[in-house]
């Protein structure tokens, strides 16, 4: 079981989650746990929440998951998925409000050290504009 | 024995990497320096303004460019180790360590 807190990448489309997933192993390195979904079923953009809940699951960490999103359906469907997940594990499971390459590329650095979910998610929302 | 609470140490370092402090070096460096307890702040000049080298956000803001140096400064027990750690990861063009 890893000690990291772990991140989850949701996008629309698949190419940017997987894109995004690649960014943090090779620039960050593996020892953050890591899930991403992306696209619809049958190959087009979309997102859902089956997919989603699968990912937090490969992201595991008892330390909580750091879920990343980049437009309006990943955003609310990524909530949806949070609120279906066992009740003892839906406290530690937040969305970030950062961009989404960007913020996984922060939020997997923090994690990386072994910081707390509140930290990983402060360090991802420090991207964003105010 | 050093007086751990008062003394800053420092340390600086010319950076050579191609294209300087951008994503990739930044996160190493930052990965680098949160394994150290010290408190660790990176500044482009010998007087700052200074950074916290453990703010991933905040290191790689700086975009320093090529030829650049970096300077450190460092409190606390390990600042010694940190320094050294830090000031080699940049002279070896952030190459992987061991």
């Amino acid at each position: 079981m890893s000690e990291n807190v772990g991140i989850v990448i949701v996008s629309h489309s698949a190419d940017v989650a997987r894109g995004t997933a690649l960014m943090v192993e090779q620039m960050v390195g593996r020892e953050v746990p890591l899930g991403w979904c992306g696209g619809d079923p049958d190959g087009g953009l979309g997102t859902n929440v089956e997919a989603i809940i699968a990912a937090i699951d490969r992201a595991w960490s008892e330390k909580g998951v750091a879920i990343l999103v980049d437009l309006g359906g990943a955003e609310t469907n990524s909530e949806m998925a949070i609120e279906m997940l066992p009740e003892e594990r839906r406290s530690r499971v937040v969305v970030c409000n950062a961009p989404v390459v960007e913020g996984a590329v922060m939020a997997a650095t923090e994690a990386a050290s072994g910081a707390s979910l509140e930290v990983v998610q402060r360090t991802a929302e420090e991207l964003t504009p105010v | 024995m050093r007086d751990a609470g008062m003394s800053k140490l420092r340390a600086s370092v010319l950076m050579r990497h191609e294209v300087g402090l951008h994503a990739r070096p930044s996160v190493k460096l930052t990965k680098l320096a949160k394994a150290f307890e010290s408190k660790i702040d990176l500044g482009l000049s010998p007087d700052g303004p200074w950074v916290d080298a453990k703010s991933i956000v905040k290191v790689m803001a700086t975009k320093a460019p090529k030829d650049s140096t970096i300077y450190f400064r460092a409190e606390g027990e390990d600042a010694k180790a940190a320094l050294d750690a830090l000031v080699m990861l940049v002279d070896g063009d952030f190459q992987d360590g061991p």
